[in-house]
């Protein structure tokens, strides 16, 4: 018998293939970072079909939501002094802002300048006055029983909105139509899509993720086990 | 002239072909299921995302004790054979060098799938376990899975010269003469081998 059929090639090649596997569970993310802006343009030529370095589409419950602009409402209340509902097109009616800024979603991917157009929290507060006493601002999902909030504090940091655009078109159903919370300084699931309601309250209530036991905080890169961007 | 039927060889036994099946059962399912949980245009078209994450996570626990079954109560003597051949990449082994390849990554990559599949189902419960790249991971392993997939049915069913193979791992048994055009030396090995006994 010769010597050579007698060498463990393909033991060495499982375990190169297992211990390479294993350890890119370390270096994968770094690897990806340098390999993007080759994926990204893989992903945009083949848009929707294969998300390399793009969107996924997470949901909680059976079925997503669906936006019809005849009954569509938003609804702030709480510790404000105008209580108010809002139609699609008065929504539309206050001063629009654009920005670019990326997304970060706390299972690992993240979209790099997305372009966003909406309505600024302070002006859409200043419709219904806050009390002195509201501390915090509750978003309700029209997909129940989503919900998360932000501090007061929170909604003057820089790029926050509620997008009613994304990229130059209205959002779609996928990414929460009519409108979502934007605050890319922080992991997506704070920004609800598919908002139906606001409500401000005086103690920052635990949403949907807190409850199962993500951060109420969720600093991108310095929350939910990470430690680094 | 009256023609002899072709002479047959038997090629996978009852455990293999069991044990190739549930695999591949399951990774349909599992691909399948994913590409739900992971494609926009499919994650808006089906929307019923927590159905389809316990479809995904059930048939993989599924396919972890089927296989763990069909180790244990199957036969342990063809298995251990099929092992040492990957072993070595025996080359009068039953597979060619590319077989024994494929199989030996099906293999690895199972046991990464498992792996990253568990952390991303461990680590939505305890952040401790939450890796930046356990997703990456998992579907990188998708993307070349799919591409193995794709080549192993290719050849399975489509090539005029390969896919007699197919009626190795359905019927368990294989033309003479496709195997000797194919694998001559695993006939050679096997008929001295018959004659040994």
């Amino acid at each position: 018998m010769d010597g050579a059929s007698e060498r463990r090639y393909g033991r060495a090649t499982f375990l190169l293939l297992v211990g390479g596997g294993l350890s890119s569970l370390a270096w994968g993310a770094k690897a990806s970072g340098v390999l993007s802006p080759l994926t990204s343009s893989v992903s945009q030529l083949v848009g929707n079909l294969f998300p390399v370095g793009g969107w996924r589409i997470y949901t909680i419950s059976g079925s997503m939501p669906i936006f019809d602009a005849k009954t569509w409402r938003l609804e702030i209340g709480g510790l404000v002094a105008n209580p108010r509902t809002f139609t699609y097109d008065e929504l539309r009616a206050l001063p629009q802002s654009h920005q670019v800024s990326d997304f970060h979603c706390v299972t690992g991917w993240t979209v790099r300048g997305v372009r966003w157009s909406g309505v600024r929290f302070p002006h859409l507060l200043d419709q219904v006055k806050p009390l002195p006493e509201a501390k915090a601002i509750r978003f309700d999902s029209l997909e129940q029983p989503y919900n998360d909030s932000l501090t007061l504090e929170q909604l003057h940091l820089r790029d926050v909105m509620l997008a009613l655009d994304m990229d130059g078109q209205p959002l779609t159903r996928a990414h929460g139509s009519p409108a979502r919370v934007v605050i890319p300084e922080m992991y997506g699931y704070k920004g609800v899509k598919w908002l139906t309601r606001i409500e401000l309250v005086g103690h920052q209530p635990t949403g949907y993720w807190e409850g199962l036991g993500y951060d109420q905080n969720a600093w991108v890169g310095h929350s939910n086990g990470y430690t680094s961007a | 002239m009256a023609t002899r039927p072709p002479e047959r060889v038997e090629r996978w036994n009852r455990t293999e072909r069991t044990a190739h099946w549930v695999h591949a059962t399951a990774f349909c399912v599992l691909l399948g299921s994913g590409l739900c949980l992971y494609l926009p245009s499919l994650s808006e078209a089906v929307s019923r995302r927590p159905l389809l994450k316990d479809i995904h996570i059930y048939t993989a626990l599924a396919w972890a004790v089927a296989l763990a079954v069909v180790f244990v109560v199957g036969d342990k003597r063809s298995l251990r054979a099929t092992f040492r051949e990957l072993d070595r990449l025996d080359p009068k082994g039953r597979m060619n060098r590319g077989q024994q390849l494929n199989t030996i990554a099906t293999i690895a990559f199972a046991i990464l799938f498992s792996v990253s599949g568990f952390l991303l189902w461990y680590g939505e419960r305890d952040t401790r376990f939450r890796f930046a790249s356990t997703l990456l991971v998992h579907d990188w392993l998708m993307y070349i899975s799919l591409v193995l997939f794709l080549g192993h049915l290719y050849y399975a069913l489509i090539l005029p010269s390969t896919r007699h193979s197919l009626s190795g791992m359905t019927r368990g048994w294989v033309r003479e003469d496709w195997a000797k055009r194919r694998h001559p030396d695993w006939v050679a090995a096997l008929r001295s081998e018959e004659r040994a006994t």
